[in-house]
């Protein structure tokens, strides 16, 4: 199946009697099924609901930051350990753009808010897209199709980049100031949901819904879905795939940007390796999800998120071990990923 | 008589051979040679950091894989013997049994983790073992009743080891002869039969093996080797050399904890000495090691220094503060890595195959 | 005589240490098919994918249209006016027929009367126009292929072995289909190791053996000498399907 067919949409319209192929369904099922079966060992359903939206708004968080990474993986070959530089680069970036925002942060008006945290995101991407450009052409170009010197060099671009975040913010812990709008949970009955986290839940979604559409219904988003099957006969037809590298590589830098946004915002203070942190859970999201598969690293980040908040609760000292022998079992059964692209 | 201790393995080149002799000569005698817990420390810092990077190298430049959880058999082997002389009392037996449990334990993973590779792609393996080594790290401080957490844990070693215990009653060469004296040369001569063994299994059959793996694999599973079994192997030899050297750490330090054992810092560090060294050589690791402690110890003396000059200068005094160091250390990395991709040991070689 | 399309002289490519090509030199002239014949290893998909740059030269001029092609990168290529349907097949299985015809057409929306033609002789993909490409059978997947190199008109199409694995009745259908191309003005080097396909279609052959062209004349008078092709090929036009 594609790897783009939104997760609600039925499989591609069959107008004869043609065996068509047939839409792989498991993947998806495999989140609500967690979520039930985490529900009797969680107990009480006030809990159980609050660590699935927090599950879900992590997800979605993981899911903007590791849907570039996948992308460009699928599409470029290049793994880019150095994509955690673009996550804290980013979330610097708005620190310091909220800085001159302090009225718009802390008044109640959730107008003003979202502006200001507009204007941060905004900010965040920019900058992370241009250093995104500069991480191509300089640290991954010359290593096309190397694998063991790309591990090695984006390593360092990580290190370089973490030491230089240092010198110019500062080594200590930051504050990131959460809007006063955003603070706290509002109320279904009973149950509390925080605010930020509905937040993140609609930008996740909205991101998703960007790319798809993007994938599925426009040349760019042809082109990047058929370079990641055969680059090669995507040039033969014409096409300058280099520069769609270059625009994708700063596109899932720029999505890295954001997602550390909401990700500094979301646990309200910031260091440096904030980046390093995340890459763990995002590389068994993409490994899960399956390499160069969008909708695959949407089900493995909510899934991922989910097992994390779920053990958080139950076990806490293992909620990264669980993540790993989720990983392990997804392997298992699909040593591709839950939907692996056709590749060449 | 050397060729058979070297394994035929010989530096091929003379500058190379003269800094492998310095290098060695210096370590042998650092007792005698600098006063002071300062050289001695860092030499067995040295000695234990060759091992384990050469042992790395055997993975990265002799089969071509890279993994991110070398730290992890490291702690392996920090912790099995620190864990046991803690629990069972200061004695060898504790020690040794320590010591061999975290071997078992290694070699296991090891060998679960290698067999597990031939399921995913080559490219998968260098991200599962981040994962992998993070969990442990994150395990490791968070079973804190048994591990001691973050802070770690302090044991005594056997009593022979201890710095109180004098071993001669008389100096020898203006130096006392104590426990801790006889501790840096445990680790000095452990170290240098690992290293001997290592460059053993390189120049073996196995070892050429996998080097024929790292060049094409699919041409050497066609020639009917079971690339797999190889990998796993170098994997397991790899991972028991690592926990070996582990123990020893402990044992010198007397102390067991994440940051001197698990902390990704470190895999980064060795992931700079083995290329600064040059990968594939083993004799690079020798090089990269002893560069890098000396110039951790040292250098960040100096950077320190030069930050208090240019305190007046803003971005300059703050990109020399030593805890930056690890700034130019990256910067040093990335250039080797494009430059320099045969690191110190291969740029030594090469002129030296041009002299002829 | 009229300029020939394409030129190659004394081109040579090497891959990795393998000196594949050592010297070709012939030129397709423009208009109709141009057959490259050979046993299996001559270079014959060395000799297209160096046209296309995929792989460079690395020695020796192609002049295409009176331009040297040979530094070019294979997208710029590709705009010069030539199209390419790889051995492989080239189809992107995840992407409908129908959008890997969109892709295909680089300058808009393919044209319906153009499509209508395609269809003519491929009715196949037309009855799977919304499904994944990848669903496609070996045969209907090279029709998508040839299809999409002539979606837009285009001055020379590389085609690479069009009827390898493919079943007797699916060649007939492509030799009509080939036949139907030769009429649109555009000019075919196709490779070929069926020979009775290659004869009915060819106008010109030209022969590899080990990198280097062995032969090139009308086809028609290759057809006619047995032993020539015996020589050449190691067997007669009448055994190879």
């Amino acid at each position: 199946m594609t790897q783009t067919t939104p997760p609600a949409a039925p499989p591609a319209a069959v107008t004869t009697a043609v065996p068509g192929r047939r839409f792989d369904a498991v993947p998806l099922v495999l989140v609500p099924l967690l979520a039930l079966v985490a529900l009797p060992l969680v107990g009480s359903i006030n809990s159980w609901i609050t660590l699935t939206v927090a599950g879900l708004a992590m997800g979605m968080m993981i899911f903007v930051i590791a849907s570039g990474l996948t992308l460009i993986f699928g599409l470029m070959d290049v793994l880019n350990f150095g994509h955690g530089a673009f996550i804290a680069v980013g979330a610097y970036v708005a620190l310091s753009a909220l800085g001159p925002l302090a009225g718009w942060i802390q008044t109640d008006a959730l107008g003003w808010n979202l502006a200001a945290l507009l204007v941060a995101a905004l900010a965040a991407m920019a900058v992370t897209g241009v250093l995104g450009l500069a991480f191509e052409r300089v640290i991954v170009r010359p290593v096309y199709g190397q694998h063991l010197k790309q591990i090695l060099i984006t390593m360092g671009g990580l290190i370089v980049a973490e030491q230089l975040i240092r010198v110019v913010w500062g080594a200590d812990q930051k504050p990131m100031p959460l809007p006063a709008g955003l603070r706290g949970a509002v109320l279904f009955g009973d149950i509390a949901v925080e605010k930020f986290r509905l937040l993140a839940v609609v930008v996740g979604l909205s991101v998703l819904g960007a790319m798809l559409l993007v994938l599925n219904r426009t040349r760019l988003g042809l082109l990047i879905r058929a370079g990641v099957e055969n680059g090669e006969m995507v040039e033969a037809l014409g096409y300058r795939i280099r520069r769609l590298f270059v625009a994708v590589f700063v596109a899932g830098s720029a999505l890295a940007g954001l997602g550390g946004t909401l990700w500094a915002l979301y646990r309200e203070t910031l260091t440096a390796d904030i980046g390093a942190e995340v890459m763990v859970l995002v590389f068994i999201v993409i490994i899960i999800g399956g390499l160069g598969s969008v909708g695959g690293c949407f089900i493995g980040a909510l899934l991922v998120a989910l097992t994390a908040n779920y053990t958080g609760y139950l076990a806490p000292k293992f909620a990264l071990v669980s993540n790993i022998v989720l990983m392990v079992a997804v392997l298992m059964v699909r040593p591709n990923g839950l939907w692996p692209v056709a590749k060449r | 008589m050397l060729d058979r201790i070297l394994s035929g393995d010989r530096p091929r080149s003379p500058l190379l051979t003269a800094l492998l002799l310095a290098i060695l000569l210096g370590l042998a005698f650092t007792p005698f040679l600098f006063g002071g817990a300062q050289p001695i420390n860092t030499a067995a810092k040295i000695c234990v950091f060759i091992v384990l990077v050469a042992s790395y190298d055997l993975l990265i430049g002799y089969t071509g894989i890279v993994s991110f959880a070398h730290t992890m058999f490291f702690g392996i082997g920090g912790y099995g013997v620190g864990l046991a002389l803690n629990a069972w009392g200061a004695t060898w037996p504790a020690a040794l049994a320590g010591w061999l449990l975290a071997l078992l334990l290694g070699v296991a993973l090891a060998l679960v983790i290698g067999l597990f590779s031939l399921r995913v792609r080559a490219i998968f393996y260098a991200m599962i073992t981040l994962a992998v080594a993070s969990a442990f790290a994150v395990l490791a401080s968070q079973l804190s009743d048994i591990t001691g957490g973050e802070d770690g844990r302090s044991f005594r070693v056997p009593e022979i080891l201890r710095p109180g215990t004098r071993l001669l009653a008389e100096p020898v060469l203006g130096v006392d002869i104590t426990g801790r004296i006889l501790a840096y040369y445990l680790v000095f001569v452990a170290a240098l039969v690992l290293f001997l063994v290592l460059l053993r299994v390189v120049n073996s059959p196995f070892g050429r093996v996998l080097q024929a793996i790292r060049e094409n694999d699919f041409r050497a599973e066609a020639l009917g080797y079971r690339t797999v079994w190889y990998r796993t192997g170098a994997n397991c030899v790899a991972a028991a050399v690592a926990v070996l050297a582990g123990g020893l750490y402990a044992l010198w330090l007397r102390y067991t904890g994440p940051d001197t054992t698990l902390s990704f810092t470190i895999m980064v560090d060795i992931l700079l000495m083995v290329v600064i060294g040059g990968m594939g050589t083993l004799y690079g690791s020798v090089i990269g090691a002893t560069l890098f402690v000396i110039a951790q110890n040292y250098l960040q003396k100096l950077m320190g220094i030069a930050a208090k000059a240019t305190e007046a200068i803003p971005v300059l005094s703050r990109l020399l503060d030593p805890d930056r160091w690890l700034l130019w250390l990256g910067i040093l990395f990335v250039l080797s890595v494009y430059f320099f991709p045969t690191g110190i040991v291969g740029r030594l070689r090469g002129a030296a195959e041009r002299q002829r | 005589m009229a300029e020939p399309l394409l030129t190659l002289s004394g081109v040579h490519t090497h891959i990795g240490r393998y000196h594949i090509l050592q010297g070709v030199d012939f030129a397709v002239p423009a208009g109709g098919v141009t057959v490259l014949l050979g046993r299996n290893g001559a270079g014959k998909t060395t000799t297209l994918r160096t046209i296309m740059g995929l792989w460079r030269a690395s020695a020796g001029t192609l002049t295409f249209d009176g331009r040297p092609i040979g530094s070019l990168a294979t997208p710029d290529i590709a705009r010069a006016g030539i199209a390419y349907v790889p051995e492989t097949m080239g189809i992107f299985a995840d992407l409908t027929v129908r959008e890997n015809m969109l892709l295909a057409a680089r300058s808009g929306p393919p044209d319906p009367g153009r499509l209508d033609w395609i269809f003519g002789f491929f009715p196949a993909l037309k009855t799977f126009w919304q499904q994944p490409a990848g669903v496609l059978s070996g045969g209907q997947k090279q029709m998508l292929s040839i299809a999409r190199a002539v979606v837009e008109p285009r001055r020379l199409i590389l085609v690479d072995e069009p009827t390898k694995g493919i079943a007797p009745a699916i060649i007939e259908n492509m030799i009509r289909a080939f036949r139907e191309l030769k009429r649109s003005d555009t000019t075919i080097l196709l490779v070929e190791q069926n020979v009775r396909f290659a004869s009915a279609l060819g106008d010109h052959a030209v022969v590899m053996d080990d990198g280097r062209i062995v032969h090139a004349g009308p086809m028609a008078a290759l057809a006619a000498d047995a032993a020539l092709q015996g020589r050449l090929l190691g067997l007669s036009l009448e055994s190879h399907t």
